[in-house]
């Protein structure tokens, strides 16, 4: 027992659920977008240029579904990049990433698949952005193997015309456009405050998981996406499925599963007051749109609800031109919840 | 231990022979977690998505691989409904990755032949894809989705689904193709 | 010189791997040996007598005795030689057990080995100089840290043998956790009922000075000597004049201060006392929340005061009191489940801990004892247990098993069944560990009359829906994943070190381990002796403990310190470390190197350099010979050999280095 309340409060805060994660802790967007400026540049742009507070260009790596089924997610990625002046360079002739399957049969393949791309991306000089986030699981997931187990990359690099030695890493396009600065400089260019929306941040089990490997965000109660949306105006709920499993690598082999675990995320959100849900995750959106009618079915209560893609939302916020033709290739209809916006009187702190 | 001991069956062969003492070597071989450290508290099984619909439930397929029963984990179709979403992994007091001993099983399944019958269409699907990488180095969804319809013989579920998206302009027709498909290629290949 | 080597074969320990006759024929040549022997067992009566009957009858003067560790058995060498007439000090010790016959396989070289070992320790115990003990005084009165349990039963039974005692005690009254229980198991009875007799007993007790709200500053000294630095914390009353009437309690305005005894579930005020039968019953002012020294008017409680016992400007008191003994009785603290995302880091006010739900349960607790839910305050109709949070979990830091959890949730299971008869019960547990007496019985008693459902597994997520909580655990036993609705969900969770034990182990000079555990000297042998004589360890300070076994170690520590004091001097080691003034240029280097800060730098007069007119003084190290443990470190660090151990001088570990190259120029 302590002496007095003080010590015992301090006491209460214990350390961070994982101290003892991978040396995998990675500088700043800001130093190492500095550092790999020319000097000569870099003496130029000491100033602040024109209302942003970052210099910042990644190696863009869309995947497979950005191409096809979450080509929305890929269209409104890259407006809200160049609204932010977060310049994007895809990475040339890039290959996917070998998903699920990859690991799932063949260990050394899901190193190596991503290993090409992170070779090509490094010779760019780049950090690597990866929205899609089973994506950036495999990619984040192959760089921290490849920068612990030296024989592993050796081995992999003899195979690659660009090898990866280690010094970029990869990124989330979550975790690029939640840093503080970026998200200043949103809130900084709002012209319409999505007040009314009440969205559901849903992360998914890949953002974050293992959090020992990811290293971004809290793993049980992430907070990023809630951020966000909190800038953009929308009002988040609190809700406690926002790291459950869709089942998305079930997506279309085991749709029974998925509906049920569909059902359970929807009919959690609906039932702490969500009017949608947002991702970051083009599976989750596939399946959280394919699968409600099924999960409705299976749960025997309405669980329509619009889901959009966080960069959508963005994009809506800072009006990005363009933005609009991104909600036509939706599966599940989002007018219901984008006609809620600015319907609602302004919530005090909403828009921060 | 001795290696001629290998063949004896455990002391646990009076009830039912495991198959395999070394299983466990297998799987620390393929993806570095010992099975050994699991103590059988069941948070895997408490926290998995899929656990619902597993023959056997994720704690007991470690605790198959602890006693050696080989067969019993590769035929089962647990290691086929594990989502991968990494819940065990992340909240196992002892920290073993249930997920990553679950992709090994599922490649030594594969490599041996053991894969479940009403698994295999997951198993389909895997393979359709990791060719698919293997020839375009992309994933084409269209075309990839039809070959596992051909090859699992399930032609109309999720159609409604497909025609929606198509009409979306989200499947493609035609497959992205890359340039560096021979790189790609000889990653598939073994040394 | 003459020198008698015994052999021993230790049973088949040595004799299996080492040619022992071999070795004592080999004995035979050494330089200054003028006998030499083997034998079964060299320790036992008969082999001691041998040893006593060969010194007296060749008239040997040193002895090497080629055996075990001289950890094990060189006492008992020293007293067999001493017995018979040596100084004690005139014996070496070859260890040809541990060293060599345990580590190596039967072959010629493990009995070359041996022998040279064996010369090596004759060549060193020729060198041996006769070393003398001399007596210390002891101050005998003893420092008992930490006012729980333990601290109270190693206070009394210290006093009880007739040597004064000074509780110290950091919070304003004694009792410790025990005071914060409702019912202990297995026997259920009530632990304020058993405790606070105790309590009284230690107020009343003549030998015993109770010092509340005080904390130990600094340590020094030695066995039978220690000086502590004990800052007695200002409380703003004085006791003396203080009757504890509670009138300044009722009357304080700041009344929403989370009472840490009441574990943050109940209030109190900014002058209070822990609770109604505190020890000392006079309250203290937590100047942290008192509106007086936060800038702001207030002073009812000196207003109201009848006794004008109460003062703003009294100050922090640091004092130094000698002690011959000191128990550490410390206790422990629990984990914040806090850390836990997937039991919602501590947000959910329905998801409390063990000792929130005992707090709960406690008829003097915030609810007087209603068993309540803190969110809404309706009773519940179900309440899932949940054992091992934090404890067997690498990951959260504590591999090890909290030890209690599985009898206090057998417990609560049951008590909370017998007041509320409808509530249903679940028991989340890995195994039941219930090794006590009558413990086993009493986990039975509450799965079989009262009805609590125990499963096997443990919870992965813990998440509010509607105003229930959802459990989401399984069963490994069924190979199943369950789900439990409960209106309140209790943690027990890990017991761990007090947060600053590592600070009190460095003031203390004694060791802790990889947790912060209080370390024992050993672990079988010496469970209330840590490695610095003086100093014993009562209840969980040392690892998780249950009330009996806390009471039972603070007994044992107890009669330590009374075993202690039945001595009026205790015999000093003669092994230790002394300078040699004559070369010590006073640098310093064996202080910083101490481990036991038993080395300080004097000033002394320079016999060399100083006239009769003109006294020259210089710096030299002195060792503190109470302090000082005999490990050379000194010897090992000084640049000018002025710091040196008795009975391990340079000559004798060069001679044994010697005597080792000889033996293998020979062989060549």
């Amino acid at each position: 027992m302590t002496s007095s309340s003080g010590e015992w409060r301090k006491r209460t805060q214990s350390a961070p659920l994982f101290e003892k994660g991978l040396e995998t802790k990675r500088p700043s967007h800001w130093e190492e977008a500095w550092i790999q400026t020319p000097l000569s540049l870099r003496e130029r742009v000491g100033v602040r240029v024109k209302n942003k507070d970052y210099r910042m260009n990644y190696a863009y790596f869309p995947g497979c579904s950005l191409e096809s089924t979450a080509k929305e997610f890929h269209n409104s990625t890259t407006l809200v990049a160049s609204a932010l002046g977060i310049e994007l360079a895809e990475i040339p002739d890039w290959n996917c990433c070998g998903a699920t399957s990859a690991h799932n049969l063949d260990h050394e393949l899901s190193i190596s698949l991503p290993a090409r791309n992170l070779g090509i991306a490094e010779r760019m000089g780049m950090d690597v952005i990866a929205p899609c986030a089973a994506c950036y699981n495999r990619m984040r997931s192959a760089e921290v193997e490849l920068k612990v187990n030296r024989a592993l990359r050796d081995d992999i690099n003899s195979k690659l015309e660009k090898k990866f030695t280690g010094a970029i890493t990869v990124k989330s396009a979550l975790e690029v456009f939640t840093q503080p600065e970026v998200l200043a400089a949103v809130s900084e260019h709002i012209r319409k405050p999505l007040t009314g929306l009440k969205p559901a941040c849903y992360y998914g089990c890949l953002l974050v998981r293992p959090p020992k490997v990811m290293g971004f965000d809290d793993a049980e109660d992430p907070k990023s996406l809630d951020e966000a949306m909190k800038t953009v105006g929308a009002e988040p709920i609190d809700w406690y499925f926002k790291i459950e499993c869709c089942g998305a690598s079930f997506g279309i082999s085991k749709s029974e599963i998925v509906a049920k675990l569909v059902g359970d995320i929807i009919s959690n959100a609906k039932a702490h007051g969500a009017n949608c849900i947002v991702t970051a995750c083009p599976l989750c959106m596939t399946n959280l749109e394919m699968r409600q009618a099924a999960a409705s079915k299976l749960r025997g209560e309405d669980l329509s609800m619009p889901i959009f893609f966080f960069t959508e939302l963005l994009g809506l916020a800072l009006e990005a031109p363009g933005i609009k033709k991104c909600f036509a290739s939706h599966l599940i209809d989002v007018n219901p919840a984008l006609d809620l916006i600015g319907k609602e009187p302004v919530a005090d702190g909403a828009a921060v | 231990m001795n290696s001629d001991s290998k063949v004896t069956t455990s002391p646990l062969s009076s009830m039912s022979t495991p198959t395999d003492p070394d299983f466990k070597q297998q799987i620390q071989a393929i993806c570095g977690e010992n099975v050994m450290s699991c103590y059988q508290c069941g948070e895997c099984t408490a926290g998995c998505p899929a656990a619902f619909s597993m023959d056997i439930a994720p704690n007991q397929v470690l605790r198959l691989a602890q006693a050696g029963f080989k067969d019993d984990v590769l035929t089962s179709s647990a290691i086929w409904l594990c989502a991968g979403c990494e819940t065990c992994a992340t909240r196992c007091p002892r920290g073993v990755a249930l997920s990553k001993v679950m992709d090994a099983c599922r490649q030594i399944s594969v490599a041996e032949g053991k894969v479940a019958k009403d698994q295999r269409n997951v198993l389909k699907m895997h393979e359709e894809m990791l060719r698919q990488i293997q020839t375009f180095g992309r994933v084409h969804e269209i075309s990839m989705i039809a070959a596992f319809k051909m090859r699992t013989g399930r032609f109309f579920d999720d159609v409604f689904a497909g025609i929606q998206m198509f009409l979306k302009g989200k499947l493609g027709l035609i497959p992205s193709v890359i340039k560096g498909r021979k790189e790609v290629k000889e990653l598939f290949d073994k040394q | 010189m003459r020198i008698g080597v015994f052999v021993c074969w230790c049973g088949s320990n040595i004799a299996k791997t080492v040619d022992v006759e071999a070795v004592a024929e080999a004995a035979k040549s050494f330089p200054g040996v003028v006998y030499a022997t083997d034998y079964k067992y060299m320790c036992s009566e008969p082999g001691q007598n041998m040893v006593a009957e060969a010194i007296k009858e060749h008239n040997l003067d040193r002895v090497v005795i080629a055996s075990c560790s001289p950890r094990l058995h060189e006492p008992t060498f020293q007293r067999c030689i001493g017995a018979a007439g040596l100084n004690p000090y005139m014996v070496e010790m070859a260890n040809i057990r541990e060293q060599c016959s345990w580590v190596h396989e039967r072959t010629p070289e493990t009995t070359e080995k041996a022998i040279e070992l064996t010369r090596m320790a004759v060549a060193k115990v020729a060198r041996n100089v006769p070393l003398f003990q001399n007596d210390i005084g002891i101050t005998k009165r003893a420092l008992v840290i930490g006012g729980g349990v333990a601290g109270i039963q190693a206070a009394l039974d210290i006093a009880d043998a007739g040597h004064p005692v000074v509780l110290v005690e950091r919070t304003p009254s004694i009792g410790g956790r025990m005071a914060q229980y409702d019912k202990t198991f297995p026997t259920l009875d009530c632990a304020a009922c058993i405790l606070t007799p105790k309590m009284v007993d230690c107020a009343s007790h003549p030998l015993i000075d109770i010092w509340a709200y005080s904390e130990v500053e600094e340590v020094n000294g030695f066995v039978g000597n220690f000086d502590v630095k004990i800052r007695k914390k200002a409380t703003c009353v004085d006791p003396k004049l203080c009757t504890g009437c509670g009138l300044c309690l009722e009357k304080c305005i700041v009344k929403d201060v989370p009472s840490e005894f009441d574990e943050g579930m109940g209030l109190r005020r900014a002058i209070y006392s822990p609770f109604p039968q505190a020890v000392p019953n006079k309250p203290v002012i937590d100047r942290e929340h008192c509106r007086i020294f936060n800038g702001g008017k207030c002073g009812v409680c000196q207003k109201v005061c009848p006794t004008g016992a109460i003062s703003y400007d009294t100050v922090d008191e640091v004092v130094e009191e000698k002690f011959g003994a000191i128990v550490v009785s410390t206790g422990f603290e629990l984990w914040d489940h806090s850390a836990l995302g997937n039991y919602g880091y501590g947000k959910y006010p329905d998801v409390i801990s063990s000792i929130q739900f005992e707090r709960i349960m406690n008829a003097s607790g915030p609810t007087e004892g209603h068993i309540v839910r803190p969110s809404d305050g309706k009773t519940p109709k179900s309440i899932a247990f949940i054992s091992c949070v934090g404890s067997r979990d690498d990951e959260h830091g504590h591999a090890y098993c909290s030890k209690v959890c599985c009898m206090y949730n057998a417990k609560q299971a049951l008590l909370v069944k017998d007041k509320l008869h409808d509530v249903e019960t679940y028991v989340f547990y890995m195994d039941i560990r219930a090794n006590g007496k009558g413990y086993e019985e009493f986990v039975k008693r509450t799965i079989e009359d009262y009805g609590a459902n125990y499963i096997r597994g443990r919870i992965s997520k813990i998440y509010p829906d509607g105003d229930q909580m959802v459990v989401k655990g399984a069963d490994t036993l069924l190979g199943k994943a369950v789900e439990v609705r409960a209106d309140l969900v209790v943690l027990a969770t890990a017991m761990q070190p007090q947060h600053d034990a590592k600070d009190l182990a460095r003031k203390l000079g004694i060791s802790t381990d990889q947790y912060n555990w209080f370390s024992e000297a050993h672990p079988k042998l010496k469970p209330v002796e840590v490695l610095t004589d003086g100093i014993y360890l009562a209840g969980a300070c040392q690892y998780p403990k249950d009330i009996p076994d806390t009471v039972a170690q603070a007994s044992g520590a107890a009669s330590k310190a009374i075993g202690l004091f039945s001595k009026d001097a205790i015999k000093s080691e003669p092994m230790i470390a002394y300078i040699y003034e004559d070369t010590c240029v006073g640098c310093g280097l064996c202080v910083d190197v101490c481990p036991f800060t038993a080395i300080e730098l004097v000033e002394v007069v320079d016999k060399e350099r100083s006239t009769r007119d003109n006294q020259v003084v210089k710096t030299v190290a002195r060792i503190n010979e109470g302090v000082c443990k005999g490990c050379g470190t000194c010897s090992a660090a000084c640049r000018s050999l002025s710091a040196r151990l008795r009975g391990f001088e340079g000559s004798g570990i060069l001679a044994q280095i010697d005597a080792l190259a000889d033996m293998v120029k020979i062989k060549k």
